[in-house]
């Protein structure tokens, strides 16, 4: 009822006049005012210069351990305190950021590209070619992200002389290769949703090429769901990646990762509660960081709200 | 005469029903089922018919948005379903469509001036780059809207306007037929008119030629030389506008007419009924023979078994296409001529801008007017919206109380 | 079937006044609070409805005609609307203060409705043979087996062939024609005093409409209901209301019998339309369109809210608001409603 309610009140041109207001400048212009919005960009900014540029928050060595002061409660020399091998927790927390952005990140995208090129294709040409993509993406989405990733670490294990970016890069490997059905179930779906319209039908009426009708037709009204989604899944795939380093097939020490931290910290975790305490606070916080962005998109383009 | 521009030969349109496990094909909706016609130059036909009759994808097979099962459209002399590639694309240019829902049919994320401008982009060879802006300047400016909103996007205008940008579109190749998708059945009352005379404004200014689908009877008449009557896939009746409306002779053209409410109380109850029992029959089972004898009146066991043809069959003047083995003539509609008759300019005007686009915030004309009334006399207008004192003469020739006398 | 007590009708506690006056709906506003502003969908609205009565409430998109009869049933959403003023009486009884308890109990007994979109209207998890006895469970504490014949005679009288057979089946299983049917047996359930039609054959085709509009005249004929009928369409109120109210920006900007609506409309706003329609029985005619649109309803106009499509607005008309008036046989909201009249 309130939606043709909303409908009657919408239109009348005359009231903006001369002024024109695409849905993305619409869409920024309710996320500005979202308080929530900002408190993640905040959150994911900090992280973000955490990752680049370390030093800006800490001028300790993350790879210096003192042994002689292992396990410190915080103190104004410790702000966090220090770890089983003595080193400073706070330094080493603030060095993990690292590998958990550039992991979310990295997976983000290429699921974000992998999925979203397989969503596209499996969407606009139908037939036999999406009843086979389908296919295919229905055998990766039933294989658990976790579970898939363990396997494949187990089985193409880390050497012990692995380049930091060695092992990085085959973390985002695998999250990519079983993340990516979720965006191109997505993107499939909402290219159906785009297709029937008839601004659609227009742009083929007038002889437009498939590549064109995608690009400037499907694409632009169909990717802001595979945005959200891709958003949110930057939190799983932090989570995932320090999963997997906690498991001890991930990264490994002497690589600096929160996960790593968490995996440490377990040894001790009844007397020296807060070498835990911290690189999970971070973890959390990350996440939660991009699911509210995610949330926060999500509400800006839905369309109900428009 | 006799100047065909589109003729369609037997065109059917069957969509295969899958089913099972294997999506074997188990049946066939028959959307468009052996539907011929011809369209002449500078004509509008009418196509009506209820929903599901396959009057949309009849379009759309003229349209070559879908490739029809069977048969051939000829237009303007070369066959269009052997054209492939950069021959269909350029036969594109002389056959364009618009479509019913402005809300749908003009893409929310490009301005104004990308969807009007997309056919020149799609077609660089028609006008050099350098020209496309002032092209679409002037296509806003036909079709009755401020050229000023061509940075706009399409949420910020009304239903009407949209639908005006949407024809914009559909005209901006200069095409010489354009199929029109129930173009106002999505709009309200009073915006309809002003959508209906803009239409018939450019096919006189552009010599277009249209294809008119639409379920609304009374639009259908007043826009259309000829109109088409479908019904279940199939044309049932052929023929001008007059032999349609006065002289109906296939049964479902007789009850579809007699359907239509006339804003007329003075003719409650005086109206001829046909009530048809039941529902339009599923078009993936039609019935066999004369698709119309599960509901017809008259009905015989002939015509469960015999299909008829679409004929010229005699209707009491002349003759006409029916496709009834026992066509005769009825009079449904007592049709009044009031081709003389002038709307009363006080309340409703027949200029086709939109008032609405060169308004100021709160709705009126702004004080600029002048420009407003210069351009529509640019595109041709007889009258601008402002130049009020010049209707005067109207107001004294013509007795407004006689004009809309229903008892005339 | 035999006829138990149980579905003779409780006598209702609700009787119309001495005129058979059933409803009145008194200087009603309602308001919607939106982000953009505060959309006023109904300003003052006031009419009556008589037993036996078909009125019709004509308007286009946006002129407050569906609000009203929302506002009527109490079925709009608050918030985001809101009823700052105004009196809804059914019977005397004032419905906008009444406790929600009690209001249940006229919605469905004593007034009820049909919606344009018969195929969301239904729920699409149950059998419409449910659906329709729903109403007999919850007003008239039916067990489940009554109120499924109870469904059964309904669906016959409104005609859906096959009634026994099909009182099982699920909404999706019936045309839209046979939807709207299923539609007007729920609203004609508990024999309701009031029935209010919302655009019931906007979505249909023209030889489906002029069944069910056969049918509701049928109906309304034989259980004297009070009947206001909601559309746009100017063919269908003229064939079947008695009079015509024309809603314009959330006023009734014209009321009158429904000839001389037609005839001699006194409005403006009708005039125009009347203007602008294509009628199936006159040929040659030529078009006229009123211009522009109907306001923005956060920012109506100044004055009379139709004036800036007014062809013959004056001065006045933009700074003075235009009350709804006794001109002749009729009523108009227009300062020079004698001259259109007349004119």
């Amino acid at each position: 009822m309130t939606e043709t309610i909303a409908a009657t009140v919408q239109p009348g041109a005359s009231d903006d006049v001369g002024e024109a207001r695409s849905l993305t400048q619409d869409a920024w212009r309710s996320l500005r005012k979202n308080k929530i919005f900002w408190f993640s960009v905040l959150l994911i900014g900090l992280f973000v210069l955490m990752a680049i540029w370390p030093s800006l928050f800490t001028n300790k060595d993350p790879g210096f351990g003192d042994i002689s002061n292992v396990r410190e409660r915080p103190s104004s020399a410790h702000w966090f305190g220090t770890d089983t091998q003595g080193y400073d927790i706070y330094a080493r927390t603030i060095y993990g950021a690292r590998a958990s952005i550039i992991v979310g990140i990295m997976a983000s995208l290429t699921t974000l590209l992998l999925g979203g090129l397989i969503g596209v294709l499996s969407g606009f040409y139908g037939g036999w070619f999406d009843a086979l993509l389908s296919r295919v993406t229905d055998i990766f989405y039933a294989i658990p992200l976790l579970l898939g990733g363990i396997l494949f670490m187990a089985s193409f294990p880390n050497g012990p002389n692995s380049s930091y970016f060695l092992v990085v890069a085959k973390v985002v490997l695998v999250l990519s290769i079983f993340g990516w059905p979720t965006i191109a179930r997505l993107m499939r779906s909402s290219v159906l949703q785009v297709k029937p319209n008839e601004y659609v039908l227009a742009a083929r009426a007038l002889g437009a090429s498939p590549w064109r009708i995608i690009r400037s037709h499907i694409l632009p009204n169909a990717l802001a769901p595979a945005i959200v989604v891709a958003t949110i899944n930057l939190g799983v795939f932090i989570v995932a990646e320090a999963t997997l380093s906690f498991l001890g097939i991930g990264l490994t020490p002497p690589a600096i990762s929160w996960g790593v931290a968490i995996s440490d910290a377990l040894s001790a975790i009844r007397t020296y509660p807060h070498v835990l305490f911290f690189p999970s606070l971070f973890l959390s916080l990350a996440v939660l960081a991009f699911i509210l962005l995610g949330d926060a998109v999500r509400d800006a383009f839905d369309p109900k709200s428009r | 005469m006799a100047d065909v521009i589109l003729k369609a030969d037997n065109l059917f349109k069957h969509y295969p029903i899958k089913g099972g496990v294997l999506r074997r094909t188990v049946g066939h909706v028959k959307a468009v089922d052996g539907v011929s016609f011809e369209l002449q130059r500078g004509e509008t036909l009418g196509i009506v018919g209820e929903s599901g009759c396959g009057k949309s994808t009849l379009g759309r097979v003229l349209m070559r948005l879908e490739e029809p099962t069977s048969g051939t459209v000829n237009f303007d002399g070369v066959d269009m379903y052997s054209q492939s590639g950069s021959a269909m694309r350029k036969m594109r240019r002389d056959i364009q469509i618009v479509f019913q829902d402005p809300y749908t049919s003009l893409n929310p994320r490009k301005t104004v001036g990308d969807i009007i401008g997309e056919p020149f982009e799609i077609h660089p060879d028609v006008l050099p780059k350098g020209g496309r802006k002032a092209a679409v300047k002037e296509l806003l400016d036909l079709v009755g809207l401020n050229p000023e909103h061509i940075n706009r996007y399409p949420h910020q205008f009304s239903g009407g306007q949209r639908q005006r940008i949407g024809i914009a579109r559909g005209i901006a190749l200069r095409p010489k037929v354009l199929i029109c998708d129930e173009p106002v059945s999505a709009l309200d009352v009073s915006v309809q008119a002003q959508v209906i005379n803009l239409m018939e404004k450019l096919q006189d200014e552009l010599g277009l030629s249209y294809i008119f689908i639409a379920h609304d009877l009374s639009v259908v008449r007043h826009i259309s030389d000829r109109v088409g009557v479908m019904y279940l896939g199939r044309m049932v009746e052929l023929g001008t506008e007059e032999e349609i409306y006065q002289r109906p002779t296939h049964p479902y053209t007789q009850a579809l007419l007699s359907a239509v409410p006339v804003p007329d109380p003075t003719m409650r109850g005086k109206r001829e009924q046909i009530v048809l029992t039941g529902d339009v029959p599923s078009p993936a089972n039609p019935p066999s023979g004369c698709r119309f004898h599960t509901r017809c009146f008259k009905a015989q066991d002939r015509c469960k078994t015999e299909d008829p043809e679409l004929l010229s069959r005699p209707d009491g003047h002349g003759e006409h296409r029916s496709a009834c083995l026992f066509a005769e003539p009825r009079v449904i509609v007592e049709t009044i001529d009031v081709t003389d008759l002038e709307p009363d300019a006080r309340f409703a005007s027949t200029e086709t801008v939109d008032q609405d686009a060169f308004a100021g915030g709160d709705g009126r004309l702004p004080a600029d007017a002048t420009s407003v009334v210069e351009r529509s006399h640019a595109t041709g207008e007889s009258e601008g919206p402002l130049d009020r004192p010049n209707d005067t003469h109207r107001l004294i020739d013509n007795d407004p109380a006689e004009k809309r006398d229903p008892s005339v | 079937m035999t006829t138990t007590t149980k579905s003779a009708a409780p006598a209702s506690s609700y009787k119309p006044d001495a005129d058979g006056r059933l409803l009145e709906v008194d200087d009603l506003h309602v308001e919607f609070h939106t982000p953009d502003g505060i959309a006023r969908a109904i300003n003052g609205v006031s009419f009556d409805l008589h037993e036996g009565e078909t009125l019709a409430i004509l308007g286009e998109s946006g002129s407050g005609k569906s609000v009203t009869a929302q506002a009527i049933m109490g079925i709009l959403d608050m918030p985001p609307a809101v009823i700052p003023s105004g009196s809804i009486r059914y019977c005397g009884q004032d419905l906008l203060t009444m406790p929600e308890e009690q209001r249940r109990k006229v919605r469905g007994p004593e007034i009820s409705m049909i919606f344009q979109d018969a195929l969301s209207s239904l729920n699409p998890t149950f059998p419409v043979g449910w659906q329709i006895g729903e109403m007999f469970r919850q007003h008239r504490g039916m067990n489940k087996s009554d109120a499924y014949a109870q469904a059964v005679r309904l669906m016959e009288r409104v005609a859906i062939p096959a009634a026994k057979e099909r009182v099982k089946s699920y909404p999706h299983q019936f045309s839209g024609g046979m939807r709207q049917r299923i539609m007007i047996a729920m609203a004609i359930a508990l024999d309701p005093a009031v029935l209010i039609a919302d655009e019931p054959t906007t979505a249909l085709d023209v030889t489906v409409q002029a069944q069910i509009m056969a049918l509701l005249a049928e109906l309304q004929e034989e259980r004297k209901m009070g009947l206001i009928l909601i559309t746009h369409d100017l063919g269908v109120v003229a064939d079947v209301a008695d009079r015509a109210a024309v809603m314009y920006a959330g006023r009734i900007v014209a009321r009158a019998g429904i000839e001389d609506l037609y005839a001699q409309p006194a409005h403006p706003y009708t005039r125009g339309l009347l203007e602008s329609i294509p009628r199936l029985d006159q040929k040659g005619q030529t078009l006229a369109a009123i211009g522009g649109l109907p306001p923005n309803l956060t920012r109506i106009p100044q004055g009379c809210a139709f004036n800036p499509r007014c062809r013959m607005a004056q001065d006045i008309c933009r700074t003075e608001l235009p009350a709804l008036r006794q001109v002749g046989q009729q009523q108009s909201a227009c300062h020079f409603a004698e001259e259109v009249l007349n004119g």
